[in-house]
């Protein structure tokens, strides 16, 4: 039986490569939001203890990351008639790979990093293909949702990386990383807002005005 | 301490205070008197002591002092061009733009303020975020494409420097977590292998906010769509903030011995910068886009010295206070010009020394100060910048450098020169200049000339202070 915690990173990279291979913008939001639950779950899980800290960076992760943003982002997608990506940068099939390389990488290099005072040994892979995947996600999708829900993937891996130095490091991190998320896509949740009045679509490619 | 306290605290609360004023008028009176208050505040942290104790949070040494009163002071010509700015275009969104300048304010303190890099790390979070209403002033559909591409890329910069945040924090040994006194005190328990992984992450993050090439890219767009006195802001303080972020993560590596180690990404990242932006500002006709180019460039250099260490240190120090206000002059410079022919392409304005004749000299001062001519101090400080380099066994790097640095040269005057020497279209309009459109970027050329011809014994004891804490030296 495997403890708790390793089963939720399990699952976060299992959301990861949800975000990877859907097309439908509001199953990429559904992902996320998936995402931000299991990451709500995980301090609770990896530090078994229930210290108002504890509990309020869990809530504070869940209302954040697994209701609002989603919210927020659906919102912006409600009133665009087309809710498909279109044409990625990279084929649906051709970023799946990309991102199982991605995890190999990521757990092939991480037993190499020294890290002090970890948990679990799930950690810092399952951080690091995140951020992978976030990157990938926000590079080759060309609608902006899917550009901020890869933008969401990256922090949240850089969160499950703050994770492991929780208790070294203290909780002025977690507030740091709430606050970059929220403000971060409050702002971004407006322009892709406006973007949507602006072209009467949310592809990024309509903006080729400020080429060189 | 309280004075390094007061700083941060005064723009959030004029800032609050100013958001429920109800006249446009009071609330811009109240941003001028902040800027002038906090200034002043800057100005006497130099007379007072009000280094960091150990383990403190906040507290100004040689090196934020330096970026804080640079801050501090274009902020000031910045509130005034603003007001210019806000009155040509009838007030529109005033109570916005006022609270993001005031925003801004506020986190370039806590950046310049900041010994706990997580904590500085939060004060450049804000820097960016507090910046995006600002570039999106205008509505169009050009600054909304800038908005979205300054966003983007400084999010995820932003990202990765939080990600190096955590390696350095993981790869420390000894000391209170992220305390930057703690980190160099006790550089010797530090994890050389993370150490490096945060250098890696922090160089990468950081310089997507200075605008190092190829992480340039929002840039021109952003400068280019801004209005002028928020791009005189971002060239100015943003960048100068970014480039702190920087210098505190060098210095911990430094004092690692791990220079080795971070001299050839510095420099790699350094030439880059400053060989993309001598390319294309070859081909630039826009004066905003030109401009943006000259601060990739700048930025480049400041990656550079900090690669060549030594007397580079003081040179970085010293370039970074002529770059910020010289660059910030420059843009509100060129907004008179927008505001004269409602265009900042080049193509558009002819005949400037007769239609706008201070904004013209002050136009031509600035291509010889931002081009480290003498006698102004961009000069002195890449002077010392190259003068380290040969010193350092580097004579090809200085080489290269000068060869650039002569295409730049070339290229900015040919758009500028054409601009302020040629003969008006008949019936040209003419711009009144008003006071408050030239006493701004006259008194930051003013001061860039002066600090060119004579560095006062007080700032050169800082700049000296700030180069040693980087390993280096006065020259």
């Amino acid at each position: 039986m495997r403890p708790v915690h390793e089963l939720l990173l399990m699952l976060v990279v299992l959301t990861d490569f949800w975000v990877l291979g859907t097309g439908r913008l509001s199953s990429t939001i559904r992902a996320a939001a998936c995402q931000g639950a299991l990451l709500a779950m995980l301090p609770l899980a990896l530090y078994r203890d229930a210290s108002p800290h504890m509990l309020a960076l869990a809530a504070g992760t869940l209302l954040v990351k697994a209701f609002w943003l989603p919210r927020l982002l659906t919102r912006a997608i409600r009133e665009a008639t087309d809710r498909r990506e279109v044409e990625p940068l990279l084929g649906f099939n051709m970023s799946l790979v990309l991102g199982a390389v991605a995890v190999a990488v990521a757990f092939s290099i991480s037993p190499g990093l020294p890290i002090p005072g970890l948990r679990s040994d799930l950690l810092v892979p399952v951080a690091l293909s995140t951020v992978m995947i976030g990157l990938i996600v926000l590079t080759t999708r060309r609608k902006a949702v899917t550009q901020v829900v890869g933008y969401l993937v990256l922090e949240n891996g850089i969160y499950v990386f703050g994770l492991s130095q929780a208790e070294r490091v203290p909780f002025l991190v977690d507030v740091g990383v709430l606050l970059d998320v929220f403000a971060g896509v409050f702002v971004m949740g407006i322009v892709v807002f406006h973007m949507n009045r602006a072209f009467d679509s949310l592809d990024t490619s309509n903006f080729a005005e400020l080429e060189e | 301490m309280i004075l390094a306290a007061a700083l941060l605290a005064l723009p959030v609360v004029a800032g609050l205070g100013a958001y429920w004023l109800p006249s446009a008028r009071v609330r811009m009176g109240l941003l001028l008197g902040t800027a002038a208050l906090h200034l002043a505040g800057c100005l006497a942290a130099w007379r007072l002591p009000c280094g960091p104790a150990s383990g403190d949070w906040l507290g100004l040494d040689a090196l934020g002092l330096i970026v804080l009163t640079v801050a501090s002071a274009v902020f000031l010509a910045v509130a005034v061009g603003s007001r210019a700015f806000l009155a040509a275009h009838a007030q529109r969104g005033e109570r916005v733009f006022a609270g993001c300048l005031f925003g801004f304010l506020g986190a370039a303190t806590l950046v310049a303020e900041s010994q706990h890099l997580a904590l500085m790390w939060i004060g450049m979070e804000a820097t960016t975020l507090a910046m995006a209403p600002l570039v999106f002033h205008s509505r169009t559909r050009r600054s909304l494409e800038a908005v979205w591409k300054y966003l983007l890329l400084s999010s995820v910069g932003i990202g990765l420097a939080l990600f190096g945040t955590f390696f350095l924090a993981a790869a420390q040994g000894a000391g209170r977590p992220l305390i930057l006194g703690d980190l160099v005190l006790h550089a010797a328990s530090l994890q050389p292998g993370l150490l490096r992984a945060a250098f890696v992450f922090l160089l990468v993050g950081y310089g997507t906010k200075m605008g190092l090439a190829p992480l340039h890219a929002w840039k021109p767009d952003t400068y280019g769509e801004a209005p002028a006195p928020v791009a005189a802001l971002m060239a100015g303080a943003l960048t100068s903030c970014a480039f702190l972020g920087l210098a505190r993560v060098t210095q911990v590596m430094v004092a690692a011995h791990q220079f080795a180690f971070v001299r050839p990404p510095l420099l790699a990242l350094g030439l880059a910068s400053l060989v993309v932006s001598a390319g294309f500002m070859v081909w630039q006709t826009d004066l905003r886009r030109l401009f943006a180019y000259s601060s990739v460039e700048h930025m480049g250099l400041l990656a550079i010295a900090l690669g060549i260490g030594g007397a580079g240190m003081f040179g970085a120090a010293l370039h970074i206070v002529g770059n910020g206000l010289v660059k910030a002059a420059m843009f509100l410079a060129v907004g008179n010009v927008i505001l004269l022919s409602k265009t900042s392409e080049s193509g558009g304005t002819r005949g400037l020394l007769r239609r706008a004749p201070w904004t013209s000299v002050l136009l031509v001062l600035g291509l010889f100060a931002v081009t480290g001519s003498p006698p102004f101090a961009l000069f002195v400080s890449e002077f010392a910048i190259l003068g380290a380099a040969f010193h350092a066994g580097l004579a090809w790097l200085a080489l290269v450098i000068v060869v650039l640095f002569t295409i730049v040269f070339v290229a900015m005057a040919r758009v500028l020169l054409r601009v302020v020497y040629t003969a008006p279209e008949p019936g040209a309009s003419v711009l009144a200049e008003r006071p408050a459109l030239v006493a701004g970027p006259a008194l930051l050329v003013g001061a860039v000339l002066l600090l060119g011809l004579h560095v006062p014994a007080p700032l050169r004891a800082v700049l000296a202070d700030a180069a040693r804490a980087l390993g280096g030296n006065a020259p």
